[in-house]
């Protein structure tokens, strides 16, 4: 019998349907951390980038990938962290900061900080503190609707 | 030929995350303590990769926790400064400061390492430590440039800190760069900072040694590891 391995676009498009584990707005390949797909002869080996070296999520997510894959009947599969080139929010896709946004995250600007309140859309706003409910945000506020947001931190 | 000094990088990150950790739920303002946490956390990480990869090479089965948990305190490579006490909010970001910009400076050097793991290791921790820099430069301003009170207090944490500086820049063959042709770098970033935040830089360059040697750590560090192996030497390889 032989057995024929899923297609490498159709692993992209579960992969796309797993959810950030402390984001669930975006998935992870909208993240960007998902760097590579590959069959190896019979084993699948999924390429995950860490976002932040001491981000807690890191563990979760590759305990969320492992078991979308094997939902999917995947037997043989390899997760395989790879630290250089170093993750960016550059990296993160269109549609991942439209979805940030909507969720009431302001995505990650190269001016290192919001373009606007993901509330009001006001200009007029100040940073709380560089750091934030998680490794990869910090805190900002709205002068004018007075609401404190989370941005999305550019590295 | 590298363990040492990669053991020399993840002792200090590990040491120092272990010793902003305890600020966990202690800090002044909830948005301090999340930084101070999200420090904490970076540095763990960091040490994560850099004992990872001490481990690996020594080649004797040791991984990154059995490194962390299992050596005793003569066995510890870190620097002196990173295991002195937190004390007051002052010397806590006193310490960070000083840390980060030789940290900086350190991980820019390495990122350019012909091995290509120890570059890869710097590239992704100087991308976190950019952040770390910014926000204890920001606060020693603000602490020093601000009242009478934390005026004299970050001077005073400038004063008991500042010998535990010329430590991390003596010249060594087990580390992994030339650490003393960084000191231009960071008395640059330390002057400036210093100027803004109407601090004065102590007239004597005496510097405490022995910390990245092994030869003499404080008093402190056998009380933070204590702290940290317990569990791990209580209950080995225990899982939950």
């Amino acid at each position: 019998m032989v057995a024929t391995h899923p297609l490498i676009d159709d692993v992209w498009a579960w992969l796309a349907d797993v959810p950030d584990p402390e984001i669930p707005a975006i998935s992870l390949v909208d993240l960007g951390i998902i760097r590579d797909v590959q069959w190896l002869d019979d084993t699948l080996e999924v390429t995950v980038t860490p976002t932040y070296s001491g981000c807690p999520a890191t563990s979760i997510i590759n305990f969320e990938i492992e078991a979308a894959l094997r939902a999917k009947g995947i037997q043989n599969l390899s997760l395989k962290r790879q630290i250089s080139p170093p993750w960016t929010t550059d990296w993160m896709s269109d549609a991942g900061r439209a979805k940030l946004e909507a969720y009431g995250i302001a995505p990650p600007q190269p001016a290192g900080g919001p373009a606007h309140c993901p509330r009001c859309q006001s200009k007029a706003v100040e940073k709380i503190s560089q750091f934030g409910s998680t490794p990869c945000k910090a805190q900002w506020r709205c002068t004018d609707c007075l609401e404190p947001f989370d941005y999305f931190k550019c590295i | 030929m590298s363990v040492a000094g990669l053991i020399r990088m993840g002792d200090s990150t590990l040491v120092l995350g272990q010793r902003v950790s305890e600020w966990c739920g202690h800090a002044p303002a909830l948005e301090e303590d999340i930084a101070l946490a999200n420090t904490a956390l970076d540095l763990i990480g960091q040490t994560q990769l850099w004992l990872g990869l001490a481990g690996e090479r020594e080649g004797q089965g040791q991984d990154a926790d059995a490194l962390a948990y299992r050596r005793d305190p003569w066995d510890f490579r870190n620097l002196l400064l990173v295991e002195q006490p937190n004390r007051d909010f002052g010397v806590t970001m006193m310490r960070q400061f000083l840390f980060d910009t030789w940290h900086l400076e350190v991980l820019r050097t390495l990122a350019q390492h012909p091995d290509a793991e120890i570059s890869a290791i710097a590239q992704k921790s100087a991308k976190e430590v950019t952040y770390h820099r910014e926000r204890s430069t920001d606060m020693v301003i603000a602490l020093g440039d601000g009242t009478e009170e934390s005026q004299q207090r970050m001077q005073s944490a400038l004063v008991r800190l500042y010998p535990y500086v010329g430590e991390m820049f003596t010249i060594d063959p087990d580390d992994l760069i030339d650490m003393a042709t960084l000191r231009p770098g960071f008395d640059a970033h330390l002057t400036a900072t210093l100027d803004k935040a109407t601090l004065t830089r102590p007239a004597s360059e005496f510097a405490h040694q022995g910390g990245k040697t092994g030869a003499r750590h404080s008093e402190h560090l056998g009380h933070i590891l204590a702290t940290m192996q317990s569990l791990p030497r209580s209950y080995p390889d225990a899982k939950w």
